[in-house]
Formats: structure tokens, sequence, C-alpha cells
């Protein structure tokens, strides 16, 4: 396997308003805060956290829709951090994404044929091309051919979600970005979906990040997750490693706080007080400490580095985790 | 454990809607009870029926187009479809009182919290302007809301959700009501703030003794709380029992297939059993079993019948012809 993507230190700071006037020092919202990490192609990672902590900023600034602050992504080998223009309009082919409201991410006075063929048409496909690419991947994700001359609002939620899919697929890419594309649907229609994905990840060796809320989702889709926290990553794990033996606290609390669907588990639950701090004006030192139950004074003063904490790769950045060394 | 007689029991209930593509039959055949200090959750997907069962208790159906054609609702043994509006302005938000899925809307954003918390006081309580306002510091305290008395002049908009959503639970609580009807309340939250608010709600029931109901469509919440459970497909209920009961002998093809088709947090890799098709048109129900056109069991005559809510254990209700031929003279003909 080959590394797709990495990315290393990424950084995206958005300006706040509200600064003080004549005052020198712009106040900024550290959405994304220096993340790093590289996927394998046809590997999937997980991007979990609670909203606000940046999940969707991040994937956004690696489909450069957003110019990241500071920081390079190497896509294939190549920088592509400073791509503008046309050199960035042809990367786009091979980097897609799957948008989290099936309702709002369709045009709805375009038919599905027009919908899914678009971006086929900008990167200028015979019609005999784009007509058996349609009818091909309306095939692949389950939907029938006479489905393409109709609008969106003449399906539900899961089959909008198969056309947004089937859209995203249209010019074969290579990278998928998904953005919480299953919670929006209903319980019984998200297994078809993520079902879906899967078989279609074998199918054309797709690569996924797949950012999401839901636990349980991204462990049962993930080869590998990372979990954030107020932009930063605290956490980066194979999946079952991650879920069986989470090192970082706040990984820890995330998962116990799930609730499962059995009703004989007695489970140790770490209650958090508090909400997550304001990004805007995030605490010092570790930005977890002020949730953490463990917080010592060295938390509130020193923020702990990204580190290895299992001999199989395992990272986790908390100074009470022992570092070890493979 | 809940000895005493219910608080509430719906009976047979049918809210339907007249729209011009037809009629919809949002809650069509509803029956359950619930006692004080026990937490009865209604599970199902959207257009289910759940938010509707619970908006006609509360009296709060939009009519016209809604009307409850059937039924009984009785509370503290009083049929409520019988009551005046003024009645009903009454009961609700005192003795049964709700709250929304959706923190971030359902509170107006134009008064500070002080405000709404003194205005569901005073219109069920007579009490003087002051007291109302120590019964509001009272409430948000708890409830947990830190630093409650600077709080309570704050707009909504200087809240968190889970915040937020602490706050319409208080106002749910202002008058200690029997019932609380709570609309998927964590839905809208992250984990860790969904386990504060869970948590929240069982040191509630216990300090005050009430009655809850939680709609859901989360099985990990309902397994977490709820000491019976209802399921819900297309406007009816198609199971009811214990919770321990439906996580260890659910009978109906759709509550086994909802539980087949959640991934767990302990298991890995193996594929997710789906459940084929989508929800039916409420306005045009398939003949016999709703379930029927996505069920893996279906037979011949589930396209003709419709079931019947059948026990076939102790206090453990299935809609299901699979479960009605083992006492075959139940069976009703079509």
């Amino acid at each position: 396997m080959s590394t797709l993507l990495e990315v290393t230190n990424l950084k995206k700071h958005f300006p706040l308003k509200d600064s003080k006037l004549f005052s020198r020092e712009k106040p900024v919202l550290k959405a994304v805060d220096g993340i790093s990490f590289s996927i394998q192609s046809g590997e999937t990672l997980g991007l979990v956290g609670e909203s606000g902590c940046g999940k969707s900023t991040a994937g956004r600034s690696i489909l450069k829709l957003i110019n990241p602050t500071e920081g390079d992504i190497y896509f294939k080998g190549e920088n592509i951090s400073h791509y503008r223009g046309e050199k960035l309009r042809k990367l786009r082919k091979d980097m897609q994404l799957i948008f989290q409201d099936p309702y709002a991410s369709l045009n709805p006075r375009k038919t599905i044929a027009q919908t899914i063929t678009e971006p086929m048409k900008i990167f200028q496909l015979s019609k005999e091309e784009q007509y058996k690419k349609l009818e091909r991947l309306l095939d692949v994700v389950g939907l029938r051919s006479y489905h393409k001359d109709r609008y969106p609002h003449e399906f539900s939620g899961g089959q909008r979600q198969r056309i947004g899919i089937a859209r995203s697929l249209a010019l074969d890419p290579e990278l998928v970005i998904c953005d919480e594309p299953v919670s929006a649907l209903d319980v019984s229609i998200q297994a078809q979906v993520i079902n879906l994905m899967e078989d279609l990840q074998e199918e054309f060796n797709l690569t996924y990040i797949f950012i999401a809320h839901d636990l349980s989702v991204v462990h049962h889709i993930s080869d590998r997750v990372a979990v954030m926290y107020l932009g930063e990553i605290v956490e980066i794990a194979e999946a079952n490693e991650l879920y069986q033996d989470p090192k970082h606290p706040y990984t820890q609390a995330l998962l116990s706080a799930v609730p499962e669907a059995n009703p004989h588990l007695e489970k140790q639950r770490i209650i958090l007080k508090g909400d997550l701090p304001s990004p805007a004006n995030p605490p010092s030192g570790c930005k977890f400490h002020t949730r953490c139950p463990f917080a010592e004074e060295i938390c509130r003063q020193e923020k702990p580095e990204l580190k290895q904490v299992s001999s199989n790769g395992q990272m986790a950045a908390c100074h009470f985790v022992r570092e070890v060394v493979s | 454990m809940h000895t005493e007689s219910p608080i509430l029991q719906v009976e047979n209930l049918h809210t339907h809607f007249i729209t011009k593509a037809g009629i919809v039959k949002a809650v069509d055949g509803v029956d359950f009870d619930i006692k004080p200090g026990e937490t009865l959750g209604i599970v199902g997907e959207s257009g289910s029926g759940k938010s509707m069962t619970a908006m006609s208790i509360m009296g709060l159906i939009p009519s016209p187009p809604g009307k409850i054609v059937e039924g009984e609702i009785r509370f503290k043994g009083e049929n409520l479809l019988t009551k005046t509006k003024k009645q009903m302005r009454n009961i609700r938000g005192k003795e049964i009182s709700m709250v929304f899925q959706d923190p971030m809307t359902s509170l107006n954003p134009v008064f500070t919290i002080e405000k709404q918390l003194i205005e569901t006081i005073l219109a069920h309580e007579s009490f003087s302007k002051n007291q109302a306002r120590s019964r509001a510091l009272e409430l948000l305290h708890l409830v947990g809301i830190p630093d409650p008395k600077k709080r309570l002049k704050n707009y909504p908009h200087e809240f968190s959700g889970g915040m937020r959503q602490r706050v319409m639970i208080a106002i749910a609580l202002a008058c200690n009501p029997s019932v609380l009807i709570a609309d998927e309340p964590t839905t809208a939250l992250d984990v860790t703030i969904q386990a504060q608010i869970l948590e929240l709600f069982k040191k509630m029931q216990n300090e005050l003794n009430m009655a809850i109901i939680m709609i859901t469509h989360d099985l990990g919440v309902v397994a977490e709380v709820c000491d019976r459970v209802m399921v819900m497909y297309a406007g009816k209920p198609v199971e009811y029992t214990e919770t321990n009961h439906l996580f260890d002998q659910g009978k109906h093809p759709y509550t086994l297939g909802l539980m087949n088709s959640i991934p767990t947090i302990n298991k890995q890799k193996k594929k997710l059993e789906a459940i084929d098709g989508v929800p039916p048109d409420l306005r045009s129900l398939p003949k016999g079993c709703s379930f029927a056109p996505r069920c893996k069991h279906v037979m011949e005559a589930c396209l003709h019948i419709d079931p019947t809510l059948t026990e076939v254990n102790d206090h453990h209700f299935v809609r299901c012809l699979l479960y009605e031929e083992t006492n075959s003279e139940k069976v009703v003909s079509p």
C-alpha cells in the first residue's frame, strides 16, 4: 500500500470580526490547530469529535475548499497546499466530498441525470461516455435507470444520499471525504448507506476520510481513527485498538458516554463536567484540562505532544500516558 | 417495582391528518400506560407516529388538518380529550410537560432565561414575582447550570446546546409535573453532553417521582434509561414490552431488523444487516401488515391480514402473524 495523502501541521485560523479598535493583535479562531496524519491508499480514516472540534474544517481544508492557514498537504507525494486555479481544478477530479444533508446538497431544479453528469460535463467527457457512466453509477448505488429523469423531491433521504454518492464518484476519484454522510438518515436506512459505501470502496479502491460524531458508525467503517478536541488530534490509532484500549482521558470519556443497546451492561461511565470551551479562547496548556478528571498543574501550563504510546503505533497527547518507543 | 396504578393511560388512540392527498393516519391505534416513577420508551423512525402520539397527549395537534378521531387519553383517571382548551392549558406545562428535540429553536431568543422561566411558573402557580424568581434560581441550580444567579439574566444565544437543553428541562420541571414527555431530548447533542442530560433525567425522576415518556430513535438510549419500550412502525405499535425482554427476546422482525442494523461500539467488521426498502407512505399504506414489503419473513397471509397486537408472553405484545399462529384462535380473518 502506498501513502495517498499526508497532512503535516495543518492549521486553519479564522479571523474574528470583533477585534478591538486600534488593537494590533487580531483575534483568531483556531478551528484546526496543527494536525498531522497520513492515509494509505484504500484505507478509511475516521475523524471523530464533538461539534466544534474542527473535524469538518479539517476535511474542507484538505480538499482546499477553504485555504489552510499553515501546513502542507501531500497528495500522491505532491505538495498541493499551494495549488491554485487550473491546477487545483484538475486535482479536484481525484478528491471528492459526500455531504451530510441529502436535502440541501442536491439542486432541486436539476434532474438526477443532470446532477450526476454535471462533473463529467465540466471535465468534458463525451455525451456517450456520460450516458454510459450515468447508467453504471445509478446501478452501483442501487438506483434504477428510470430514476434519472426525476427531481430530488421525488426521492427519500436515503435515496438522495445515494444520488450524492453517485455524483461524487462520477469522475473516479481516489479520495472521498465523507462529512457526516449518514447522520441525517433513519437508523434502518443508515445501515443500507454504510453497506453501500463499503461495497463501493472495495469495487473502486476508494480511500475514505469518514467524518462523524457517531462513534459506533465510525468504529464500524474505519481502519484507523483520529479523535479531535478543539482543533487538535488528541489520539490516533487502529480502530480496534482505540476502541478497546483508549489511552487519552478524552477518548475514554467519549467512548464511555456512548449508550449501548444492551440493558444488562453496567457501564463505568466517565461523565465530563461542563461543555466544550470556545475555540476562540481555548484553555492554556492541554486544551482538555478544564474537563479532564485527572488534570494536574502541569496540564494547565504545558501542552502535551502527540507521542507514541503503544508498540503498534497508537499515538496520544497526554502528559500522563507513558511513551513507548517501538 | 411500580405497584401504583397508572398515572397516564392511552387507549386505542387514532390521530389522523386530513390532507389534499388523502388521510394520513399518523397515529393508528396506540395503547399504553405509565406509572409514576416509570420511564417508557417510544422508539421508531421518522414518520412512525412517535412524536404525534406525544403531541396528542399534550393536546397540541394542529387542528385542522389534524384530528384525534378515536381513543381516550386518561390522566389521573380523567379523559383529556373531553377537556376544554382552558382546562388543557392548566394541565399542559403543570401536570404534563414536554421537552423538545431542538434546544436551539425552542427558546425565545428575545427574552432572558429568567423571564421565560418565570412566565411558566406564574402561568400555573399563585406565586409572587419574587417567589417565582427564587423558584427560577432553584430550578437552574437543580438542572446543574453553574453560576445560576448570573445565568438567569442571560439570553438563549449565550448558552451552549447542552446548557439550553438544561434550561428547557428546567422550564419543563418548573411546576413539578407528574408526567414528562421528552421528544428526542438528546438527539441534537454531542455524546458527552447526552450522557450528562440522561443522568440529569434519572436524577430528576428519582427526586420528583415523575413518569417519563422518552421518545427516541436510539436503541442505546432506550437500553440506558427505559423500563418499558414500545416500538412503533407506520403509526402502529409493533412491539411493547419490558426493556430487558425487548433486547433479550425481541420478536417482531422490525425490532430485530433495527437491532441488527445498528453498529455496536464493541464489535467490528461484520456487515450490517440493513432493512431493505423504505418506510411506507402513510397516505397509501399497503394492505395487510405495513411492514410486510420490507420484512424478511413475509408470508402470503401478511399481504392480506393486518395482524393484531398479541400477548406472546407476560406483558410482551407483538404485532406479527408469525406469533399469532401459535394461538390460532386469535387469528383474525380478513
